[in-house]
């Protein structure tokens, strides 16, 4: 397979922005400041290297134009006369600080949306209109988003270190769910052709590819990136041949990447073996490599399922999390079973496209077709995702055209 | 900044005075624990005593009975500390054995 140009120029992008980042964040002491030459830096790479290709030392050319740009910012500004001095130093080499750069921009202080804003735009490089591009916001907004974020880190006294041992865990937590939350909407929003540049399923595989290599110890940073590459194994049979969405049980399997479907399940069995009770990445994972592993939709071992998602429930009960479970009851006990667990959920998914769909699915296989059109109606209604909308409607189409 | 709460207050009010002696212990021995850090900080006399002057509109300042904004929430008193950054805080908040709420700010300097 080749690498398309736009794909090569992101890879080195967010192989070395990151890095980057940390080093100037390190010599300079100014997190925000750093910040800015890192992304100016990179706006320059992406305007230029397309025309004169990618340097052979991405990264000193990176530090030379961060560097440049940062003595002529420096030097108009006479209080930053000893950060002049500072710039005027070859790169530093030092250890990868990119961890550090990781729990600063994930700090529990910040929102949500601006620690992913934060992560995206400080570790992975991303450019401000890129990730409004990615998450269809106004770029003035994921602007404002950063800028107040960047604010908030310097005038809260954000620290910019790796967390001590007794807060690590809370603290990987929220690093593994902005990850998880990148992934997600990379995932769900991706269609059979890439809509934009950057894919942000790209920048979470590779995100929690980095937190396993430089957390080790930590069982659910490996449990996550199994579950990204289990997922992502599958990418080839996801949509069909006029683009569009390809439910589990029709998926053509001999698409799917079984050499990465292999060596995710080996990473988590690994994983397993060195810890105790596995956390919800890990569940999640061993639930999708449940479905990786089955040669045929038939022979999945859904048993085994329903077995991960008690476990998933005891330690993360959701919602969302006991719809899966009800869609894994479907296949163990029947679909009564399954209706009966839907019931209590209602109140609560009311709003939830999936609801809906699999609500319909029970009705459907219970022989009542004329509920089961109101029910994809109105996962219809609720879904924005076109690929989810032309596979609802395809399914409402049928039921009018059923005898 | 301390926030307390009517279900905090009600709750002190139902305790014993063996228990309301304890509860007032633990805050003590928080406060011995992390001297080191505390440079200043009141308790501030409960909320039925604030009056609240308004002095927007440029007209004559309007004194109203009550604290400044009618909440379910009402700063009890504050603490400065002297820490090298949030997470410092923040780890000392964890320990606080009080009121349900405690707002971190820095300090103009």
């Amino acid at each position: 397979m080749t690498i398309a140009p736009e794909d090569e120029l992101a890879r080195v992008v967010r192989e070395h922005a990151g890095r980057l980042a940390a080093s100037l964040v390190s010599l300079l002491g100014d997190f925000s400041a750093a910040e800015d030459l890192v992304q100016d830096a990179v706006e320059t790479a992406l305007r230029r290297w397309p025309d004169e290709g990618i340097p052979d030392r991405p990264d000193a050319w990176l530090y030379t134009v961060a560097r440049r740009r940062g003595l002529d910012v420096l030097r108009r500004e006479s209080t930053y006369r000893a950060k002049l001095e500072l710039l005027r130093t070859p790169a530093p080499a030092e250890p990868d600080g990119r961890l550090r750069l990781m729990f600063t921009c994930c700090h529990p202080a910040l929102p949500r949306a601006a620690q992913i804003a934060l992560t995206l735009r400080v570790v992975c490089g991303l450019t401000t209109g890129q990730i409004a591009a990615a998450f269809l916001a106004p770029e003035t907004t994921v602007a404002q988003r950063i800028t107040r974020a960047k604010r908030k880190i310097a005038e809260a006294g954000i620290p910019y270190r790796v967390p001590a041992a007794g807060e690590l865990p809370a603290r990987v937590r929220e690093v593994l769910a902005v990850i998880y939350l990148l992934f997600n909407e990379g995932y769900l929003s991706s269609t059979a052709e890439r809509a934009h540049s950057r894919d942000l399923v790209d920048d979470a595989e590779w995100l929690a590819s980095l937190l396993t290599g430089l957390l080790p110890a930590e069982p659910e940073a490996a449990g996550l990136l199994a579950l990204i590459r289990l997922h992502r194994a599958r990418d080839a049979a996801r949509f069909d041949a006029a683009g569009r969405l390809v439910l589990l049980p029709g998926q053509d399997r001999s698409r799917w990447d079984h050499d990465a479907i292999a060596a995710a399940a080996a990473l988590l069995t690994r994983t397993a073996r060195r810890h105790r009770a596995p956390g919800p990445y890990q569940l999640q994972a061993a639930i999708a490599a449940c479905h990786a592993e089955a040669a045929r939709w038939e022979d999945t071992d859904w048993p085994q399922i329903v077995v991960l998602y008690d476990m998933l429930l005891r330690l993360a009960p959701s919602p969302v999390t006991r719809l899966h479970r009800a869609i894994a009851v479907h296949r163990v006990e029947g679909p009564e079973a399954a209706l009966g667990e839907l019931k209590d959920l209602r109140a609560a998914l009311e709003r939830y496209p999936l609801y809906h769909a699999t609500h319909a699915e029970l009705l459907r296989d219970l022989g009542r077709p004329a509920e089961a059109r109101e029910a994809d109606e109105r996962a219809l209604r609720l879904t924005a995702n076109p690929a989810q909308q032309a596979l609802l409607e395809e399914r409402i189409s049928w039921a009018d055209t059923a005898p | 900044m301390f926030m307390d709460t009517e279900q905090f207050a009600k709750d002190l009010a139902a305790m014993t005075d063996a228990e309301r002696a304890q509860a007032v212990g633990k805050v003590e021995q928080w406060f011995a624990d992390n001297a080191g850090r505390i440079t200043g900080g009141s308790k501030l006399a409960p909320p039925h005593t604030a009056t609240t002057v308004r002095m927007e509109g440029g007209g004559d300042p309007v004194i109203t009975d009550g604290p400044f904004m009618e909440g379910k929430e009402v700063v009890s008193g504050f603490a400065e500390i002297d820490v090298a950054d949030l997470d410092e805080a923040l780890a000392m908040v964890r320990t606080w054995p009080a009121c349900p709420t405690v707002e971190i700010r820095p300090v103009e300097r």
